[in-house]
């Protein structure tokens, strides 16, 4: 940042203010007391219009409360008994009318500046399709420097076992979808240092290269932000935004964000984790990913009951044990434990069918899961939480759905 | 028709008030129905009050201990509307009802009966939506109370949006009538009685602020009711506004919610302005300084309120011109507001000043109100605000401006004219134990959300990351402290209701100018009924 002279003198100010503190270079490290500089370029750039202008307001709101609390001090009944009574001054009153329209012009055109700036999306190397839904984000790589057609994508969970976080030390009414109930009273497990920030797959980009985030949601508004990059989009469904990020080679590591707009029940679970790696790391992995999804879905059929349960149980707690109970008995969505949907046969086809098409409420998972996965989860529910039905859904029933 | 006239002031003469509970359900006398609206507005704060209590204990520590997410929304959501459309807007009309007539030297409100219409629709527009917080959580099978924030963002309010939705729009409407029909009340008022020689230019600040305000009212509550008006239909009649499968558009949402939104929030705080406009000279015994200037100010405060609505909305991706213009505008509006602190501060100027319970939330005001308008001065700045939207920095923001703002000057209002209202002198002790409770743990509760919000803490989050910890613990502290030291003002109330206290003069403040001063203490019941003559 340079140019004007409130800048130098926020700059000066604040290394004097700073100065023996020092901000974490991790996010998680401690609740800083001020904006985080970021490590973009244009997230500095903010950070320095933020010093720039808390400065202006305190020096304007000292000057303010210091006349109040010097007229308090000195113009009491006790040291001033008689009152002037001057009540008009036009000169003052259009002093302190043109000092401020002064004053705003010298913050809007650096605001200018940098909104300009935060506005160029052109030319950026990776294209990244950000998806907000109730409630994680999927990430679509759709453009890498020449390559028009990656079609590699995937979900990103939150990745905090719900253990960690439900911790009531009340039952009934106030917890009302009962998800927490048999939790009452137990021993909260220790909180990981990532809490409520960790993900199962991490959106995962370049440095040095200019990143494009097409930004949509598809169900409820959310916000995609991590703040270390500067600046937040909303993601809307039925309308795509975009916003940038270039993060300098040197500063590859973890970011971390939130979603940053209300969305429901578990708002403040589906956060944000991207891995900044080098171009020949991201250019390695992306190629390894593109063969994968290339190959097509793993149809292998399970070896038996058992392995399907082991891997149903790890989706379900990961996809639906939100919604339909850790235990089966029911929520938002419906119940599974001894219920005519989840044990009789008759409802096996419907049963996949949901899964694959959504029904009502109900997402259809066919974006968010692979077949195996579906299959898996699916024998779980008629085999879990006491039903035993001995059903086994394979990973081709599943693909071969229509 | 004089015959009339004639005939209705002999029944008045020869009948004190009604008694029982004929005396309110029927009232049409502005003095019992501004009591009405300030009781009522007392018992909203109070439960808007212990919904923030349940969000601070379940913030006080990261995990989730006492509700449920969903319960935690529906939280957030009626906290708000409690606080907006329950507790400030009504304790504002509830003055106006009170002193415009006393000020301006007329014997009622223009419209009795409509005035008794618009309070007692509010008990049964706040019980609908509070009865569905009640449903929620006793009811079996715990049925959502509105649970999308009080900004009620389709398509969450809309396709997302649970049963009780309906129950919430029906409540936004009945408020949205009466506060229609108490501006209505106040421009007829303002402009068709008042006494001899009460020019507009000589009305005290505090009914120029209302009337402004009633202006603003009238203007935007018609757009929030067709605001809830489209969410039934695409909720029900197969319309799509709001959803973009339809041809619809989310986003139109937020434009017409905030079109609405933000003349509200000076509807929230012009009428403070007024307030304190009248409490500084008393206290300072010296005239307000610039009176012309002030009413200029809060004009173009109420215009340019009309053009800054999408300062709420800078990230949903707005074309570079409107983002710049809705800043420019935004930025422009803290130029007559700044007009307004410097006329206060140049009002004590070698004033005389004396520090009683009134001034003392005066100033409170002034110094808090202009801590919440820099940090909105910083939210203009739009790349910033990217990073600042939809933080605590915002909610820090906006409890400077409406509780150390509008609520502390509502307070400061009681304090100054429950003399007048029930002619007694509200309680010493307990009041300054309120003043000074409210005064630190307001700050406790709402400076250190700035930090946390700039450390990067989103707001309406039900649980938190680890490093925001710190913060939230004293955050909570602090609203507990607040929360309990309300109930000081409860009794401080009560006993002026009771007429337990000192008896109050026709004048308790030395310095205060107005005619409301020339009637007795208690106000007599009918007051005006012949016109005094302004000089």
């Amino acid at each position: 940042m340079q140019s004007t002279l409130f800048h130098r003198a926020a700059a000066g100010l604040t290394s004097l203010m700073i100065s023996g503190m020092t901000f974490a270079s991790d996010w998680t490290e401690r609740s800083d007391l001020d904006l985080r500089p970021g490590v973009t370029q244009v997230s500095q750039e903010v950070q320095n219009l933020h010093t720039t202008v808390l400065w202006i307001v305190t020096v304007i709101g000292l000057l303010v409360c210091g006349l109040i609390l010097f007229s308090m001090i000195r113009h009491r009944r006790s040291k001033n008994p008689n009152p002037s009574t001057f009540h008009e001054n036009v000169f003052f009153e259009v002093l302190w009318t043109v000092i401020p329209f002064v004053i705003l012009i010298a913050m809007a055109v650096p605001a200018t500046r940098v909104l300009v700036q935060l506005d160029d999306t052109a030319e950026s190397e990776l294209t990244v399709k950000v998806t907000g839904y109730r409630w994680k984000w999927s990430y679509e790589y759709l453009t890498y420097e020449d390559d028009n057609d990656i079609g590699v994508s995937f979900f990103s969970n939150l990745a905090t076992p719900p253990e960690q976080y439900n911790n009531p030390v009340l039952s009934g009414g106030l917890f009302p979808y009962g998800t927490a109930k048999d939790l009452v009273g137990k021993d909260a497990p220790e909180k990981d240092h990532n809490y409520n920030l960790e993900v199962d797959n991490k959106l995962i980009i370049p440095s040095g290269q200019k990143v494009r985030f097409l930004v949509t949601s598809d169900d409820v508004i959310h916000s995609f932000w991590v703040p270390d990059f500067g600046g937040k989009k909303d993601a809307i469904p039925g309308f795509v935004n975009e916003t940038w990020a270039l993060v300098p080679e040197g500063k590859e590591g973890t970011y971390y964000g939130q979603c940053a707009e209300l969305c429901g029940k578990n708002h403040a679970f589906m956060p944000i984790a991207v891995e900044v790696v080098t171009q020949d790391e991201f250019k390695t992995w992306i190629a390894e990913e593109k063969e994968k999804a290339a190959s097509g879905p793993d149809l292998t059929p399970f070896a038996g009951i058992d392995q399907a349960l082991e891997e149903g149980k790890q989706v379900y707690d990961s996809a639906c044990a939100l919604c339909h109970g850790a235990n089966g008995e029911g929520g938002i969505g419906l119940a599974f434990a001894g219920t005519e949907f989840a044990t009789n046969k008759e409802h096996l086809n419907e049963h996949i069918d949901v899964l694959v098409h959504g029904r009502g409420a109900m997402p259809n998972f066919k974006a968010q899961l692979t077949p195996r996965q579906i299959a898996a989860v699916i024998t779980y529910e008629r085999n879990a939480f006491g039903n035993d039905t001995g059903d086994l859904i394979q990973p081709a029933d599943v693909n071969d759905h229509e | 028709m004089s015959t009339a006239a004639a005939t209705h002031d002999d029944h008045h003469d020869h009948h004190h008030a009604p008694t029982g509970l004929k005396r309110w359900l029927f009232s049409t006398n502005h003095k019992d129905i501004g009591t009405l609206y300030l009781w009522f507005s007392f018992a909203m704060f109070l439960s808007g009050g212990f919904l923030a209590m349940v969000i601070r204990a379940e913030l006080l520590e990261p995990g989730m201990q006492f509700v449920d997410p969903e319960f935690f929304n529906q939280m957030t959501t009626v906290h708000g509307l409690v606080m907006v459309f329950g507790a400030v807007m009504p304790a504002t009309v509830g003055l106006a009802n009170w002193m415009i007539p006393l000020m301006i030297g007329a014997p009622d409100m223009a419209l009795p009966r409509m005035n008794n219409w618009s309070f007692w629709i509010l008990p049964f527009a706040f019980a609908i939506l509070i009865g569905s917080v009640v449903m929620s959580a006793f009811g079996a099978g715990n049925p959502s109370a509105p649970n999308f924030g009080w900004t009620f963002y389709a398509p969450l309010s809309t396709k997302y949006g649970p049963a009780s939705t309906d129950l919430f729009i029906l409540s936004v409407h009945m408020m949205g009538i009466s506060s229609i029909m108490g501006a209505i009340n106040v421009v007829v008022t303002v402009f068709n009685m008042r006494a001899p020689g009460m020019t507009l230019m000589k009305m005290p600040l505090f009914v120029w602020t209302w009337l402004i305000t009633a202006f603003l009212l009238i203007a935007v509550i018609p757009v929030l009711a067709g605001a809830v008006t489209m969410m039934l239909t695409d909720r029900h009649f197969g319309t799509s506004f709001f959803d973009a499968a339809g041809g619809g558009d989310p986003v139109l949402f937020q434009h017409v919610f905030w079109f609405f939104g933000h003349p509200e929030v000076y509807i929230m705080i012009l009428p403070s302005f007024g307030i304190v406009s009248a409490i500084i000279p008393a206290f300072a015994r010296k005239p307000l300084f610039g009176y012309a200037s002030m009413v200029y100010a809060t004009a173009s405060i109420a215009l340019l309120s009309f053009v800054v609505w999408a300062h709420h909305m800078f990230t949903v991706g707005m074309p570079l011109a409107g983002t710049l213009f809705f800043m420019y505008m935004t930025m422009l509006i803290s130029v007559p507001t700044g007009v307004k602190v410097f006329n206060w501060v140049a009002t004590m100027w070698r004033g005389s000043m004396t520090f009683e319970l009134p001034m003392k939330w005066a100033i409170a005001f002034v110094v808090l109100f202009t801590c919440g308008g820099l940090s909105g001065l910083m939210l203009a700045i739009t790349p910033v605000d990217f990073q600042y939207h939809d933080t605590y920095f915002v909610v820090a923001h906006f409890h400077y401006v409406l509780v150390t703002g509008a609520i502390f000057s509502i307070f400061a209002a009681a304090y100054y004219w429950l003399p007048k209202w029930s002619g007694i002198m509200p309680n010493k002790t307990l009041g300054e134990l309120h003043f000074w409770n409210s005064l630190i743990s307001a700050n406790l509760l709402f400076f250190p959300m700035h930090f946390v919000g700039l450390a990067g803490m989103p707001r309406r989050y039900a649980d938190y990351a680890l490093q925001f910890a710190d913060y939230n613990f004293w955050i909570s502290i602090g609203g507990f402290w607040f929360g309990l030291s309300q109930l000081l003002f409860l009794a401080v109330a009560v006993l002026c209701a009771l007429k337990k206290g000192e008896k109050a003069p026709a004048k308790p403040w030395e310095g205060a100018e107005g005619l409301e001063w020339e009637v007795p203490s208690p106000a007599p019941f009918h007051t005006y009924d012949t016109p005094p003559v302004v000089k």
